[in-house]
């Protein structure tokens, strides 16, 4: 029994030393990354957000001017998504909002738009979504530059009804073969447009620990 | 380790025992992630470095893990280099990175990489297991790149895209334009393609060996006749 005991201590411990071993490279190698790892995505939301809402929009500091929106319908959010607002010259001038549309062909589908503060989109860009390769996902600015008929779109160029695919008796454009995704976007893009509207005077006030 | 042992661990990985067509391991991100020459290769090289490295680290340390726990201690080593390649990626080949998505953590269920430990690395001295783990990994890669190229050519009509997301701006001009003004071939794109191609490859290298034998077999049977006459 007692040389039972010691071997299984003895396994133990080994077990334990290799852990420790394994935790102390981990630790190491994160402490070594995460700065940089950091600086990629920020560098990369921000060569996103960029697609969207041009440099040219605003000069402050974007990615560090953000209020949190929480989970929305209209935006088809979960949980809570940051804002970005750009200003000019101290005015507002352009938000970038998280938007998804839960009814693409498979799954949902995860966009980012950016409104100008007169209510014309700036530009719109999927940043996530599963639809079928070759026939929905034509929505994806590397695959077919549909997307950016959302830009320069607004309530003054699009009536009420005119935000559905023209299959729907809307005004939108779409591709033969795939009417599912565009009509997903487009009903997305449209509600974000709402939810802006809406809220405008929320999403460009400052924020209280500011 | 001499000459003979080393050309005998190669020709295992890279032919006799290649894990792509012959042993049939890991073909989680070989079906997933062959869809171009880049992505395929990069994956290859990522699981060979962790292969490497892990068959160095179980190798020395093969007399002092209890039998009885062996299995844990290898999955735990596995799993912190898998970790360790996908922090250094994330940090260094940030785009690719996101191509490559889930794929580098799931290296540690690749099953190849535990099975090379348990068969190889817990048996053998850390040179050859480092130099298993390199003709293995490379075998894979081996495969991995010529279904991408497959799969890519017959898929997109291009060879080599995308490589400016692992080395950068300067791979930008690599891509070769095989067909131009192709519309793509869906199948070849999608996890079909890859089970066809993959197919196509086994069967090729099934008809090397067997060719390779028949001939041997032949020069026996004539250098016999030939010593009888």
């Amino acid at each position: 029994m007692k040389r039972l005991t010691k071997a299984t201590l003895r396994t133990a411990l080994n077990l334990f030393f290799f852990t420790v071993i394994g935790t102390t490279i981990l630790a190491y190698t994160f402490n070594l990354t995460h700065e940089r790892i950091a600086q990629s995505e920020a560098a990369a939301k921000l060569k996103l957000i960029n697609q969207v809402a041009p440099t040219a929009l605003y000069d402050n500091d974007l990615l560090n001017d953000t209020v949190t929106l929480p989970a929305s319908a209209q935006l088809g959010t979960e949980q809570e998504t940051p804002a970005y607002r750009g200003r000019l010259k101290g005015q507002p001038s352009v938000v970038v909002i998280e938007a998804i549309a839960p009814d693409g062909y498979s799954g949902k589908i995860s966009l980012i738009v950016a409104i100008n503060y007169d209510g014309v989109i700036s530009g719109v860009r999927v940043v996530a979504h599963k639809e079928t390769p070759g026939l929905g996902d034509y929505i994806d600015i590397a695959k077919n530059k549909w997307i950016s008929l959302f830009g320069g779109a607004s309530h003054q160029r699009y009536q009420e009804d005119d935000w559905k695919v023209k299959k729907d008796g809307g005004q939108i454009d779409y591709m033969a073969g795939a009417t599912i995704t565009p009509r997903a976007v487009a009903k997305a893009v449209h509600k974000a447009l709402h939810y802006f509207e809406e809220n405008r005077a929320r999403l460009f006030a400052q924020q209280a620990d500011n | 380790m001499n000459i003979s042992e080393v050309k005998t661990i190669l020709h295992n990985g890279l032919w006799k025992q290649n894990t792509g067509v012959v042993q049939l391991l890991g073909l989680c991100p070989l079906l997933a992630i062959s869809n171009t020459v880049v992505n395929a290769v990069s994956l290859g090289l990522a699981t060979t470095l962790v292969m490497v490295v892990s068959g160095s680290a179980i190798a020395p340390i093969r007399n002092y893990v209890p039998n009885e726990i062996r299995i844990p201690v290898y999955v735990l080593i596995i799993s912190v280099l898998v970790t360790v390649v996908q922090y250094l990626m994330n940090a260094y080949m940030y785009p690719l990175y996101i191509v490559l998505g889930i794929f580098i953590p799931l290296i540690v269920t690749n099953c190849i990489v535990l099975a090379r430990a348990e068969a190889f690395a817990s048996k053998n001295a850390l040179l050859p297991s480092a130099l298993d783990g390199f003709a293995m990994g490379i075998g894979l890669t081996a495969v991995l790149g010529i279904l991408g190229g497959m799969r890519e050519i017959v898929g997109h009509g291009t060879l080599f895209a995308g490589f400016d997301l692992a080395l950068g701006e300067m791979a930008k001009g690599w891509v070769i334009t095989i067909i131009p003004d192709y519309h793509g071939f869906l199948l070849a794109v999608l996890p079909p393609g890859a089970f066809i191609g993959l197919g196509l490859l086994i069967a090729g290298k099934n008809y090397l060996t067997l060719r390779a034998e028949k001939k041997s077999k032949i020069i026996k049977i004539t250098s016999t006749q030939t010593s009888a006459a």
